[in-house]
């Protein structure tokens, strides 16, 4: 309660200012049209005009509602319209990438961990390239490949998995190298391989890193798959959705698809924390 | 594939071993953790050259990266002017009231415990929400000059700062908090004396992660919109012209720009929070 109580105060305060801000952006529509026609609106037919309109500046938080439930329920699901579907193709996209970027990124920081030039040469590049707006890039990697005839879910995966390969290496490096020098020694004295100290002692003890890293890697694949569906020509997906709501001035379906957006990307992310809470408390780091 | 081709995996092969031997015997040298790294960087551009070269890769695939250098020379006017529009006017303008806000925010929260409590779980969320989505909106509200491109790095950036901010002024421990009461220091003092120093790692952490959205955010609103000039507007036509030597030029720009303005936040940080332990004992 003590923490349920504040959070729904700031849910609400920030639905008070929204609807706030509505009245006060879509009133110019409301006085214009009434000026037009010549008529006078009192203050209450303004309210009520302000939150119906067809393509308000900014759409009513209950508008916003009502799109994306028609977006979820009110459509087949195999419809173009259909919100779950373009979130299916977004969805698909963003696991293949996520799968693809951890397991390459995994695979590096073995190397990496395991040999110094490697260390040497790489990190410092791996570093390096976080500071590389490289999802600005996206939708030309997508026309590129496009061009080369390469086209669906691929493009786009292998953007989410470019930006979800970071986080996991720069976490799995710093988790390999947890296991402190005494439990090291201790695996020498049995003479263990490289092998077994990975297999037993680095890769359990690197898999609260893990856990923590993958959270990120989804939402930055998630993020990843979303603008790389932006170039005019795509047609699925939740990116796509957006860019023709922007075109046609359809501002409660930009809406309804970036509250789609974010419901996913919220739901990725807690279901990573659940396996997280499951996993760790079965290798018993949390008591 | 021709001679160029193998020339460069033959530099490969060579560059490898000599990087396998310094990091294996001097490893621990300052010149050695520079030699290195940098070896490698130039290792992949060779190989890069060579391979598109011998290989006669068309350049509308992927350029060499000598005639990306060619190219970026060439037009260094036309760069400098989509680097104004874009880096300066749009990213930096929002990168600066972003993060103002979000530290008076986190300030402001600071004092009362229930909005941190409950502000910090939203904005938490918020931080991982594909916020870049908000770009078609803010650019139909604000125009499609640089003001749009402002308002969506002030959203992307404020988040993360809010949250290392306010998680930073809750840094202290209760023995330093007590110290601060034994001198009957007041709330001012505390905040300016213990509580901002103390928050300043956090504070650059945030300040950090926010440099890559900042250009982020500036060139993919663009995308929805801009003027004729810009680093996202030349990116998307020039993928049109297949003018793919201009598009590269223009990555290369904002790769510069990135790790140029990471730099600058780096320095920065070296200079305010030199009393860390993560800053010293190097």
């Amino acid at each position: 309660m003590n923490r349920v109580l504040p959070v729904l105060t700031v849910l609400f305060a920030i639905l008070v200012i929204w609807y706030g801000a509505a009245v006060i952006l879509n009133r110019a529509w409301v006085l214009d049209q009434a000026a037009r026609s010549g008529t006078e609106v009192g203050f209450g037919q303004m309210l009520h005009e302000t939150m119906t309109q067809e393509r308000p500046v900014l759409p009513a938080p209950h508008q916003v509602a009502k799109g994306l439930w028609d977006g979820i329920a009110g459509q087949k699901i195999t419809s173009k319209r259909s919100l779950v579907w373009h979130a299916g193709v977004t969805l698909s996209a963003t696991l293949a990438g996520f799968a693809l970027g951890t397991a390459a990124g995994l695979l590096l920081a073995i190397g990496i961990v395991h040999n110094r030039a490697m260390d040497m040469s790489v990190m410092p590049w791996a570093i390096a390239s976080q500071t590389i707006p490289i999802l600005a890039i996206a939708p030309m990697v997508i026309v590129v490949l496009a061009s080369l005839g390469i086209k669906g879910l691929l493009p786009k995966a292998l953007i989410a998995a470019y930006l979800s390969f970071f986080p996991v290496l720069v976490g799995m490096v710093k988790g390999l190298r947890a296991p402190d020098g005494m439990q090291l020694d201790l695996l020498r004295t049995y003479s263990a391989s490289q092998g077994q100290t990975l297999r037993m002692l680095r890769l359990p003890s690197s898999v609260p890193y893990l856990f923590a890293s993958l959270k990120v890697g989804i939402a930055a694949a998630l993020v990843g798959t979303i603008v790389a569906e932006l170039p005019a020509g795509a047609t699925a997906g939740l990116g796509a959705r957006l860019l023709s709501g922007s075109y046609y001035g359809q501002t409660i379906q930009i809406w309804a698809a970036l509250f789609a957006a974010a419901i996913l990307a919220a739901v990725l992310v807690m279901l990573i924390g659940a396996a997280e809470r499951a996993t760790l408390k079965r290798m018993g780091f949390v008591r | 594939m021709s001679w160029q081709g193998w020339a460069a995996i033959l530099f490969w092969a060579l560059a490898l071993a000599l990087n396998v031997q310094i990091a294996n015997r001097y490893g621990n040298a300052r010149w050695a953790r520079v030699f290195v790294p940098t070896l490698f960087g130039i290792t992949l551009l060779v190989l890069w050259q060579g391979l598109v070269r011998g290989l006669a890769v068309s350049p509308v695939i992927l350029p060499a990266p000598s005639d990306i250098a060619a190219r970026f020379v060439q037009s260094l006017p036309l760069l400098w002017g989509d680097f104004t529009q874009t880096i300066l006017k749009g990213a930096l303008s929002g990168y600066v009231i972003g993060c103002t806000t979000a530290v008076l925010t986190a300030i402001a929260v600071d004092r009362f415990p229930f909005l941190q409590r409950g502000l910090l779980p939203v904005g938490n969320f918020v931080a991982a929400l594909p916020i870049v989505g908000i770009a078609p909106i803010l650019v139909m509200w604000f125009g499609f000059d640089w003001q749009s491109k402002a308002a969506v790095v002030v959203v992307m950036v404020f988040f993360p700062v809010l949250v290392n901010m306010v998680a930073g002024l809750a840094a202290t421990d209760a023995l330093q908090r007590d110290l601060m009461r034994t001198y009957s220091a007041s709330y001012r003092d505390a905040l300016l004396k213990l509580r901002l120093p103390a928050a300043m790692p956090f504070l650059f952490n945030g300040l950090k992660i926010a440099t890559t959205l900042a250009l982020i955010g500036a060139i993919v609103a663009e995308f929805f919109g801009s003027p004729t000039r810009g680093m996202g507007f030349r990116i998307s036509t020039a993928v049109g012209q297949l003018d793919l030597p201009l598009v590269w030029a223009e990555i290369a720009v904002a790769a510069l720009a990135g790790s140029g303005i990471f730099g600058l936040m780096t320095l920065a940080e070296k200079a305010v929070t030199f009393w860390h332990p993560s800053q010293r004992g190097r």
